[in-house]
């Protein structure tokens, strides 16, 4: 009994030296919507350099927090830190705080309507008017309008939104407020807003578990969770006046079509994008960097890691459900990751 | 009946009197020898230091929330509490429909757990053979050991599309026209927040209530038989009997709803708005907190979200110190007989 302890503690003591000269580690916090990806580009990573990270998933405004304070190494967020932000972080951290896309995620407008199959079409005039409780049923005259080839049943919409803060609200509501002027004034973007009509749920899961369970429903969710639970999606006409699926293809050529206008910071929204085949719901995501962090080991472990993600690590993206980013956006990435100072 | 008592109380309280010659067993009491082992003092003060770290805790959670809090109470004071517009984009905040949500749902659940777990635990306490009363209980107990993820995935898939095409929709057409029965069948809403949260508290309500219903003495029932009352007319003197024990356990069911989170989220629709119908969707507020806090950015925002958390704090705190006090009060009464 009295030796019962040793063994345990010759572990321990051998975990922490064995950790003590291994490689270092390297901790974030943030976003949930890129979790998966940046899970598998740790793991592999971790294999071919023995650099290890530690991500923590709880969520863009916990991740830019801590960007704030100083308590990680690196952050993520789905939305754009504000100047607000940025200037706190600079005030604490002595940094400027660099945005550098990883990957883009589609939101898709899906429904449950029985006997109509993929791919309805939707303007953002009839979806704002959905969402702002406006249009009611499913047989109005609007809908309609532009599915001329459809038979359309006589239901009540039942508009399902997310409870939970989110990325994808902020995305989608984003985009509600670029296209219709009443949503902008009466409801406005965020990653939780006051939803005019509409029945909560808590997480990607909970609004596809919503929308398969009530006939009659429509609501948004990131492309892969649409996908893995088989549930249509509406081809959603876009700023050229195109409808347009959401492919990977339409959510790059959306990034693509948003370079132009692509602000030296890289903190951009790419909804309702220029471009025939841009899809008008997207949005990056973003990794947060010290510019002049206080360690420059660190920073020039993140500085490889980084150009890793924007060479081999993009090759991931599809079989995860992201899009990855276009070469133009890449090459402007890289311009900012060289720009990390590491000595 | 001194030497019962006696017996009864030598279990924990043996320590002290090791090393004297050892007396016949049944004359022990806990008078003896404390103070004499410097080690029983040590293990007081030991003890007495763990219980005040509770109280501590207690008191820096309270400050905290309401240090955490203060940028919302100094912007929006009392309006605080009857605002009924939540929205984080104009940073407009207020908790009525939150305050609202979580009260109607816990006490719609009451209604419907109150009587279920009473007319249970009579059978448990009164009726019931023991070949039948043990798997019962443990059957009971069971239920509250189910984690409430799963009480919530249930209430999705099962009892959310039963109340939107087995009973909503024949509830309002029979009684549309009745105040607090008319809306849409969403199926989602307070009405099946309720029934999981009444499902959820019926293990806490009966078990508390059986044990009450056995505390009341044998005597109690034998002179009722004695004077030839039926097993209904003596169940009901021990009910008026158990009146405050079973306000006590209804008390702490009610605490045991409020505070609920998962399965409240996942059925109740999250909607900030006071509901005027039990089908309406509603918004809790242990649900919001959960749902909201990890993507809120602002300070603002936090600082509302903390205040929610702290009016459900002090609803939960007045809530079990009564139940607490009742329930003490009940078993002291008969504990001296």
């Amino acid at each position: 009994m009295k030796y019962f302890f040793a063994p345990i503690i010759a572990v321990l003591v051998l975990l922490t030296v064995t950790g003590a000269v291994g490689q270092m580690k390297l901790n974030g916090a943030g976003a949930t919507f890129p979790y998966v990806i940046y899970s598998k580009w740790f793991d592999l990573y971790h294999q071919n350099t023995g650099i290890e990270f530690n991500y923590q998933s709880i969520g863009s405004g916990g991740g830019i927090k801590q960007v704030i304070e100083g308590t990680v190494d690196f952050g993520a967020s789905d939305a754009p830190m504000t100047d607000d932000q940025l200037k706190q972080a600079a005030d604490k951290q002595g940094s400027e705080i660099l945005h550098i896309p990883t990957v883009m995620g589609a939101v898709v407008v899906s429904y449950n309507l029985p006997g109509v199959g993929q791919g309805l079409k939707l303007s953002p005039d009839v979806l704002a008017g959905i969402f702002l409780g406006e249009i009611t049923g499913w047989n109005d005259a609007k809908i309609k309008a532009i599915n001329p080839d459809r038979t359309l049943p006589d239901l009540a919409i039942i508009v399902v939104h997310r409870s939970d803060g989110s990325g994808t609200t902020s995305i989608y509501t984003d985009y509600l407020s670029k296209v219709s002027k009443t949503w902008a004034d009466k409801v406005g973007k965020g990653t939780s807003v006051n939803w005019p009509v509409g029945l909560g749920a808590k997480g990607n899961e909970g609004v596809a578990g919503m929308l398969k369970q009530s006939e009659g429903s429509i609501g948004y969710v990131e492309l892969a969770y649409a996908v893995k639970n088989s549930l249509m999606y509406a081809n959603l006409q876009n700023k050229a006046g195109k409808f347009v699926d959401a492919t990977f293809d339409a959510v790059s050529t959306a990034a693509a079509g948003s370079i132009a206008a692509m602000p030296a910071d890289l903190r951009v929204s790419i909804t309702n994008a220029d471009g025939d085949g841009a899809y008008p719901i997207s949005g990056f995501t973003w990794l947060l960097i010290y510019k002049s962090g206080k360690d420059h080991d660190k920073a020039k472990e993140i500085q490889k890691f980084l150009t890793w993600a924007m060479t081999d690590g993009q090759k991931y993206a599809k079989d995860l459900y992201y899009a990855p980013l276009p070469k133009e956006v890449i090459s402007l990435c890289r311009k900012k990751i060289a720009s990390i100072e590491t000595k | 009946m001194s030497t019962e008592t006696s017996i009864i109380s030598t279990g924990p309280s043996t320590g002290g009197a090791q090393g004297t010659s050892a007396p016949p067993v049944g004359v022990l009491h806990r008078s003896a020898a404390p103070g004499r082992n410097p080690g029983d003092a040590v293990f007081k003060y030991l003890t007495l230091a763990f219980a005040g770290v509770v109280f501590l805790f207690v008191f820096l959670m309270a400050y905290e929330m309401y240090r955490g809090s203060s940028l919302s109470i100094e912007k929006f004071g009392w309006s605080f509490l009857t605002g009924t517009v939540w929205d984080p984009v104009q940073e407009q905040y207020g908790a009525l429909p939150f305050i609202v949500g979580t009260l109607l749902s816990s006490v719609m659940a009451l209604v419907v757990a109150l009587p279920l777990s009473i007319g249970v635990a009579i059978f448990l306490a009164e009726l019931a053979p023991r070949w039948l009363e043990r798997p019962l209980s443990f059957m009971i107990e069971l239920l509250a050991a189910i984690p409430s993820i799963v009480y919530g995935l249930w209430g999705v898939f099962v009892l959310v599309p039963f109340l939107r095409t087995g009973v909503e929709p024949f509830l309002i057409r029979k009684f549309g026209s009745v105040p607090f029965f008319h809306g849409v069948p969403f199926g989602f809403g307070l009405a099946a927040a309720a029934l999981i949260l009444a499902i959820m508290v019926i293990p806490i309500i009966t078990s508390i209530s059986r044990d009450v219903l056995r505390s009341i003495p044998r005597a109690q029932r034998e002179a009722a038989y004695a004077l030839g009352a039926t097993p209904w007319e003596t169940t009901r003197i021990v009910l008026s009997a158990s009146k405050s024990g079973i306000f006590g356990a209804t008390l702490l069911g009610l605490g045991r709803a409020i505070g609920e989170t998962m399965a409240v989220t996942m059925v109740i629709g999250n909607r900030p708005e006071i509901p005027h119908s039990i089908f309406d969707p509603a918004y809790s507020m242990a649900s919001v907190i959960a749902n909201e806090f990890t993507e809120a950015t602002s300070d603002m925002y936090i600082s509302s979200l903390i205040e929610i958390a702290l009016i459900l704090f002090a609803v939960t705190v007045v809530l079990n110190g009564a139940a607490r006090l009742i329930v003490w009060g009940v078993t002291r009464r008969f504990a001296s007989s």
